[in-house]
């Protein structure tokens, strides 16, 4: 995980900030972009390039939820079973993937395709109950529906999110959005879902907008 | 009957709205020209007066908290926006951002210019991947129209954004835990004072505000600050997102005054789902102490709301029905804190994880009748005594539901487990079977 262009887009990273140890966050991203989790080998990288002891940058992998120590599935499913969520339906849909998927929390298929998670709030409430895919939304789910979107992950035939890219991205690819490298997707899908839109929707009904 | 008033989601029904040419169509980027019109001191005393307060929680004064910073000591000063979006229930600054992130940007740029700081950064969660992607953009377009860079607008002062993504902290929403993440450490907060404003960001100058209220900025300076004050209640000026969720009819985001009432609300959005009826609900997401049917008419500003017992909080209206279980719901509530405390102080680390023995063994039927008191006992040894406000959130639901349904948790003592179907709160029974 030493090549060139992996290397150059570290010291790209570190560049944006006033201080390299900042940079701390996104090199730890993009280390799981490169090996898909926060590998031995990636914390010694970003020590290396931040002049940093291995285990400064091991104590702040190991205090995230995101940076992940073991492989995850190139799909990463994540149920919000938080307090809304779970009571409209969540706890529901993860008792129900984890049947149908033979594993438990935290665990991934054989094939390596599919790895689940329970999640806390994502910020979709409207939208409950959730589930996120590689951080990408999916909104208003039913144990059938969330059935269903796992069995097409596992055949290679991901669905589109609801509030996001028009194909769904891996979840190498989507580590390396957030480690700051741009996969120039932004204008892909739609700007607002409905439930984003439901109160200025009855605005103009009501004249008031 | 309070009207709504969309200002920040005025646009989002149009396909483009996230994109600086949708943006500028619709006045974007002209509130900052009229604010770049005026001496940064004069526009910090203009966010003052309009009566702006923080959307994040607390509600303190925007412009004051910008008046903090000194001027002339030499020092880099900072402006920080806290993009973490994760308190439970709260969904406003995440479909703003999709649908409208040059607000933020606009924003920023007139909130750096005011306090002088050349560096401004955004600290976004990192499991809202597709947000990212609106804001990075929204930054680099800024960049592209020079609003930001080297003399920004003309204006001879050099501003850099940067777009920092987190990996996964509810901590790191508050605030000096979110500085010690940005300096790349473990998100623990600090011991203040010293505030933010004198030693934050590199124990630099820093301001640290919310999304929605530098998003907030803009419209001040393009409608004017007696626009502004004309909106709202006496000391709770202007608009905002309130998030409807749960058990409703309609949910989503609906944008008015402050003041407004969760009755008013309900009324023009369908209720309540059909069949049933409003049983608790929180005014500011989970770590403000719940409300019942009895607070409906609560103005949802930062005073109404605070002399019902509660705190106006993130304005994230999560409404149960009479089919959820009051003792479940606050038991998840207190999982999620004892999960997301960071360790750094001993009430909130050991505590949380009591307060979920406790309420677990209420929960299936086989806790005493004195544990109630236990946990009111816990709760007393909890609040207050960290440095940070989690653990002070953490006996909210508690305290809250105890105050109002301990003979709901009675009757799971007396019922040897808990009462209620838990099928009967999803969405899949009723009205989608």
């Amino acid at each position: 995980m030493k090549d060139e262009a992996l290397l150059s887009q570290m010291d790209s990273i570190i560049a944006r900030y006033p201080k390299s140890r900042s940079a701390i966050m996104p090199l730890l991203h993009l280390v799981q972009a490169s090996e898909g989790f926060v590998t031995p080998e990636g914390v010694e990288l970003v020590a290396k390039k931040l002049d940093l002891a291995t285990a400064e940058v091991a104590a702040v992998a190991t205090f995230y939820s995101q940076y992940k120590r073991r492989p995850v599935g190139d799909y990463h499913v994540g149920v919000c079973t938080n307090t809304l969520c779970a009571v409209m339906g969540g706890d529901a849909i993860f008792a129900g993937l984890k049947d149908h998927l033979g594993i438990g929390n935290d665990e991934r298929t054989p094939d390596g395709k599919v790895s689940l998670e329970h999640i806390e709030c994502n910020a979709a409430c409207d939208y409950a109950p959730v589930i996120m895919v590689n951080w990408e939304f999916f909104d208003n789910q039913t144990v059938e529906s969330a059935k269903e979107l796992v069995d097409q992950l596992r055949s290679g035939n991901p669905p589109a999110p609801t509030r996001g890219p028009k194909t769904l991205p891996t979840w190498k690819e989507n580590s390396a959005v957030l480690a700051g490298i741009s996969d120039g997707r932004a204008n892909e899908g739609v700007q607002a879902g409905p439930a984003s839109l439901a109160g200025l929707e009855i605005a103009h009904e009501r004249g008031e907008a | 009957m309070t009207a709504l008033k969309p200002v920040l989601s005025k646009h989002w029904n149009e396909a483009d709205s996230f994109t600086i040419a949708g943006y500028q169509r619709n006045g974007g980027y002209e509130g900052m020209k009229k604010a770049f019109a005026m001496e940064p001191d004069a526009v910090i005393a203009a966010v003052k007066d309009s009566g702006l307060r923080g959307r994040g929680g607390a509600g303190f004064p925007t412009g004051m908290k910008w008046s903090f910073i000194p001027q002339g000591d030499g020092k880099p000063h900072y402006l920080v926006v806290n993009a973490d979006e994760s308190e439970p229930g709260t969904c406003k600054d995440t479909p703003l951002l999709m649908a409208n992130p040059h607000s933020l940007v606009e924003g920023m740029i007139i909130a750096s210019y005011a306090i002088r700081a050349s560096h401004a950064f955004i600290y976004i969660r990192g499991e809202v991947t597709h947000v990212i992607r609106r804001v990075q953009q929204a930054v680099n377009d800024a960049y592209a129209a020079g609003y930001l860079g080297k003399n920004v607008d003309g204006k001879g002062f050099d501003l850099e954004m940067i777009v920092h993504v987190g990996a996964g902290a509810y901590i790191c929403g508050e605030e000096t835990a979110l500085l010690d993440s940005l300096e790349g450490f473990r998100g623990q907060p600090r011991l203040r004072p010293p505030f933010p404003a004198i030693a934050g960001l590199y124990a630099c100058p820093t301001v640290v505000n919310n999304v929605e209220s530098i998003a907030s900025v803009p419209a001040i300076f393009y409608h004017g600050v007696e626009w502004f004050q004309s909106l709202g209640t006496e000391k709770s000026k202007g608009f905002t997102l309130y998030s409807l969720s749960g058990h409703v009819t309609r949910p989503g985001q609906y944008e008015a005054p402050l003041g407004i009432t969760l009755r008013e609300i309900l009324e023009m959005s369908g209720g309540v789902r059909a069949g049933h009826t409003l049983k608790f609900w929180t005014p500011g997401g989970s770590s403000t102490p719940i409300f019942t049917a009895e607070h409906l008419d609560v103005p949802l500003d930062y005073e109404g709301v605070g002399a019902a017992g509660s705190m106006l909080g993130t304005k994230a209206l999560q409404i149960f029905d009479e089919t959820t279980c009051v003792v479940r719901a606050v038991l998840r509530w207190t999982e999620f804190y004892k999960h997301e405390s960071c360790g750094k102080c001993t009430p909130c680390r050991e505590g949380t994880w009591w307060l979920v023995q406790i309420l677990k063994d209420l929960e299936n039927g086989v806790g005493k009748a004195e544990d109630l008191e236990k946990l009111l006992d816990l709760c007393d040894n909890i609040l207050g005594r960290s440095f940070c406000a989690l653990g002070d959130g953490a006996t909210s639901p508690i305290t809250s539901s105890i105050q109002y349904f301990r003979d709901e948790y009675l009757a799971h003592l007396s019922a040897g487990k808990c009462p209620f179907d838990p099928v009967a709160s999803t969405l899949f029974v009723g009205a989608r079977a």
